[in-house]
């Protein structure tokens, strides 16, 4: 019961992590504007949501898995390793100083990032809330 | 805590910035400086800016790593008549260039807005994320 309770959250939890990884990167890319020599980095969302999904949804390759020396054993799962790999972005117009944050670029992945964050938590919110509305006696 | 470590990369953009336009307003404060302490007219400082970037996956905040020097030469100016005149009768005066301070200081301000914003977002989000699957 747990455990598919845990399997219908998910993915959008999954999303959500992932989401807040990548505010951190735009944040920091943001935060090094004006730092000689700093690289701006970003990572492909598409690609790490499903690695993490599948990692999630397999039960396995994450983390440390739990043996389970009996069928009726629920399979426990450790934290998975850090995802989200980090790419860099490449210049449009590289500055002398060898920076590569392009402000605009930044700016606008960062609000993009910031409303799907917003709708990544309405979607799980609108979940939780479905089931417990299931779970409700009437 | 990692949810809140985006506080602190902005936090510490926030008062890289706000060191860097204390130093400007220190040099355009000084501009006309012809004596300081050491008897010597005063020379503009910048500062120099380093990433925090101490995990592997090279995301961090920034610091101010120090305050250096400007080591271009000092404005020399024919004044006989100025007290701190030399034999020649030449006043050195501070190697401040106003126009690059000023638009120096344009530049931290910016930097300095950018950042409030994107703490301002992120802190609504976490405030958003605290009520999940309330009401």
């Amino acid at each position: 019961m747990i455990d598919q309770l845990e399997a219908s959250l998910n993915f959008s939890q999954q999303a959500l992590s992932l989401r807040h990884e990548r505010q951190k990167v735009l944040a920091s890319n943001i935060a090094n504007a004006d730092t000689p020599g700093y690289k701006a980095r970003d990572m492909d969302f598409g690609a790490e949501l499903a690695k993490a999904t599948r990692q999630g949804g397999a039960g396995a390759g994450g983390g440390l898995s739990l043996a389970r020396t009996d069928g009726g054993h629920l399979a426990g799962q450790g934290m998975p390793s850090p995802r989200g790999e980090l790419l860099y972005r490449v210049p449009d117009q590289p500055s002398l100083d060898g920076n590569t944050v392009d402000m605009d670029r930044e700016r606008t992945a960062f609000a993009d990032n910031s409303v799907r964050y917003q709708a990544s938590l309405t979607l799980l919110n609108s979940r939780i809330q479905g089931l417990k509305k299931a779970m409700q006696p009437e | 805590m990692s949810m809140f470590s985006v506080f602190d990369i902005s936090g510490s953009a926030m008062s890289a910035q706000s060191q860097r336009m204390n130093v400007t307003a220190s040099n355009l404060a000084n501009a006309d400086s012809v004596a300081g302490p050491d008897g010597e007219a005063y020379r503009a400082k910048q500062v120099m800016f380093e990433s925090q970037a101490a995990s592997r996956r090279g995301v961090g905040g920034v610091g101010v790593r120090e305050v250096v020097e400007d080591p271009a030469p000092l404005r020399r100016e024919y004044r006989p008549e100025h007290p701190l005149a030399d034999e020649q009768g030449y006043v050195s005066l501070p190697n401040v260039d106003p126009v690059a301070e000023m638009a120096n200081m344009i530049s931290a301000s910016r930097s300095y807005q950018a950042n409030v914003e994107v703490m301002n977002t992120n802190k609504q989000l976490m405030l958003k994320t605290l009520t999940l699957g309330e009401g």
